[in-house]
C-alpha cells in the first residue's frame, strides 16, 4: 500500500504543524470557521503536492501553500481587502520618528494591539504573523509570500509603524 | 550613520537580518543618539508586545482528527479509482499480467502503459477538481486574466482561449500536479459537464496524434502539438468532446 505509506509520512511530517497553519490562516481570514475549511483544503492540497517536498522545512512549504489557499479564497471572497496599492519600495516610513513618544503596553492594550493587527492590511499583517509569532527569517518569509527579501523589511517596517500609531493615539483612560 | 539609516535599518536590527558591521554601526548610533534609542526601546515594546500576548492562535482540538478523516478519505477516492468493480478486475488482473510479462520482455514498448498511467492520473485530477470544491484557482472567463495567472507559477505559458462563442465557455484556470510536475489546468463548461483541460510541455518537438480513451464513465483525448501535451477529460459525451478538443487544436499555435 504506496498510498498508506505516503499517508503516514504525510502525517507525521506535515501534520505536526497544524497549530501554525492555524494561526496563519486565522489571521489572515480573521475568522474561526473559514481558517478551518482553509486548513483543511490546505493539507489536502498539500498531501496531493506531497511528492514535491524535497523534506527541508515542513513547516515553511506547509504554509506556502495554506497561504495560497487563503489568498484564492480571499479573491473569491473578500477581494477589497487584498489591496496592493501601497508603495512597497518605501523603506522610510512616514513616522513621527523625529519626536518617538514613549510606547509602554500594559495587559489592558494588548486588546487594543489585537484590533490594531486585525485592521492592518493583509499583506501587512502575513509577514507580521510570520516574522513575530513564527519567528521565521526574511528569506523565508520572502519565499513563502513569494517577494523580495527588501520588500519583506519595508513591510514590516509600514506595518510596526502603524501598530505604534495605532497604540501612541490610543484614548488613555487609565492614566 | 545618521538618524535617516537608522531609521531605515532598525527593523533588520530588531529582527536580527543585519550584516555584523551594519551591525556595529546601528548599536554606536543608538549609544549616542536619544531620539533613535528611543524609537528603538519602542521596537522592542511593540515586538515584545505580540511575541508575549495571547496572539497565537492553537487549532482547535477536533481540527487535526477532521484533517485525518478527509485525507483518509482523498486515499480512499484515490485507491477507488484503481480498484475498479470486481467484473472488470476479473479481465483486468490477466490484461495486467500480460501487460507486465510484454513489458518485462520489451522495456521499449513502454508507451502505452505510460499512457495508461497518466490517464489514470488525470481522471483522479478531474474528479477531485470537482468534488473538493476546487475546481478553479482562478475563476473568470477572460482568457486575459487566466493566462497572466499562471505566469510564475509555472515555468511555461500555457495557450488560453475562451471558447465561449463554440459552445464551451471558460471557467477558469487552475494549478495541477501530474507526472511528478506542475502543470496547468483549464476548465471549460458544456452546460452541465465539466471539462479539464491539462497542459504542460512535452519535452520534445515531434507532435503526436490525437488518442482517447475511455475509463470509469469519463472519456479523454490526449495529444501533443507544439510542444505541448494536453489531456481533455470529461463525463462529456465521445462526440461533444471531440469537438471540443478539435476546437482546441484548431487554436493558433502558441510561440513557443
Amino acid at each position: 500500500m504506496r498510498e498508506k505509506d505516503r499517508l503516514a509520512r504525510f502525517e507525521q511530517t506535515i501534520l505536526p504543524h497544524l497549530d501554525a497553519a492555524y494561526n496563519l490562516a486565522r489571521w489572515l481570514t480573521r475568522n474561526e470557521h473559514d481558517a478551518e475549511d482553509m486548513v483543511q483544503e490546505a493539507y489536502l492540497r498539500a498531501f496531493k503536492f506531497f511528492n514535491a517536498f524535497r523534506g527541508v522545512d515542513g513547516r515553511a512549504w506547509l504554509l506556502t501553500i495554506v497561504r495560497n489557499t487563503c489568498y484564492t479564497w480571499l479573491q473569491q471572497n473578500r477581494a477589497h481587502e487584498i489591496t496592493t496599492m501601497f508603495d512597497e519600495e518605501i523603506h522610510s516610513v512616514d513616522s513621527d520618528a523625529s519626536n518617538p513618544a514613549t510606547l509602554a503596553l500594559q495587559s489592558a492594550d494588548q486588546q487594543i494591539l489585537r484590533e490594531a493587527l486585525d485592521e492592518l492590511p493583509v499583506e501587512f499583517r502575513e509577514v507580521v504573523v510570520l516574522r513575530d509569532l513564527e519567528g521565521f527569517s526574511y528569506k523565508e518569509i520572502a519565499d513563502i509570500v513569494n517577494i523580495p527579501a527588501g520588500t519583506v523589511m519595508s513591510r514590516l517596517a509600514r506595518a510596526r509603524e502603524r501598530l505604534k500609531q495605532f497604540l501612541c493615539n490610543r484614548p488613555k483612560e487609565d492614566a | 550613520m545618521d538618524c535617516k539609516d537608522a531609521q531605515n535599518l532598525i527593523n533588520g536590527y530588531v529582527d536580527g537580518e543585519l550584516d555584523p558591521v551594519r551591525n556595529l554601526e546601528i548599536e554606536h548610533h543608538l549609544q549616542e543618539c536619544a531620539l533613535c534609542s528611543q524609537g528603538y526601546k519602542n521596537h522592542q515594546v511593540l515586538q515584545n508586545g505580540i511575541k508575549t500576548g495571547p496572539f497565537y492562535f492553537k487549532a482547535p482540538v477536533d481540527l487535526q482528527r477532521r484533517i485525518q478523516l478527509s485525507l483518509r478519505k482523498a486515499v480512499k477516492a484515490e485507491a477507488g479509482h484503481r480498484v475498479l468493480p470486481k467484473w472488470w478486475l476479473t479481465i483486468a488482473a490477466p490484461m495486467a499480467a500480460a501487460a507486465i510479462v510484454v513489458l518485462a520482455l520489451v522495456p521499449f514498448l513502454r508507451g502505452p502503459s505510460a499512457d495508461d498511467l497518466l490517464a489514470r492520473e488525470v481522471i483522479s485530477s478531474h474528479v477531485r477538481s470537482l468534488m473538493a470544491s476546487h475546481l478553479a484557482d482562478v475563476a473568470s472567463s477572460d482568457q486575459h486574466t487566466v493566462k497572466p495567472w499562471f505566469a510564475g507559477k509555472l515555468n511555461f505559458s500555457p495557450p488560453v482561449e475562451d471558447l465561449a462563442r463554440q459552445g464551451f465557455p471558460l471557467v477558469g484556470g487552475r494549478l495541477d500536479y501530474l507526472q511528478d510536475r506542475p502543470v496547468a489546468a483549464l476548465i471549460y463548461q458544456r452546460q452541465k459537464h465539466f471539462i479539464n483541460l491539462f497542459i504542460w510541455p512535452s519535452g520534445s518537438d515531434s507532435d503526436v496524434g490525437t488518442k482517447t480513451v475511455s475509463r470509469q464513465g469519463y472519456n479523454l483525448f490526449y495529444w501533443t502539438k507544439s510542444g505541448m501535451t494536453y489531456w481533455a477529460a470529461s463525463d462529456l459525451n465521445n462526440s461533444e468532446l471531440q469537438e471540443f478538443v478539435q476546437l482546441v487544436q484548431n487554436q493558433p499555435s502558441p510561440k513557443s
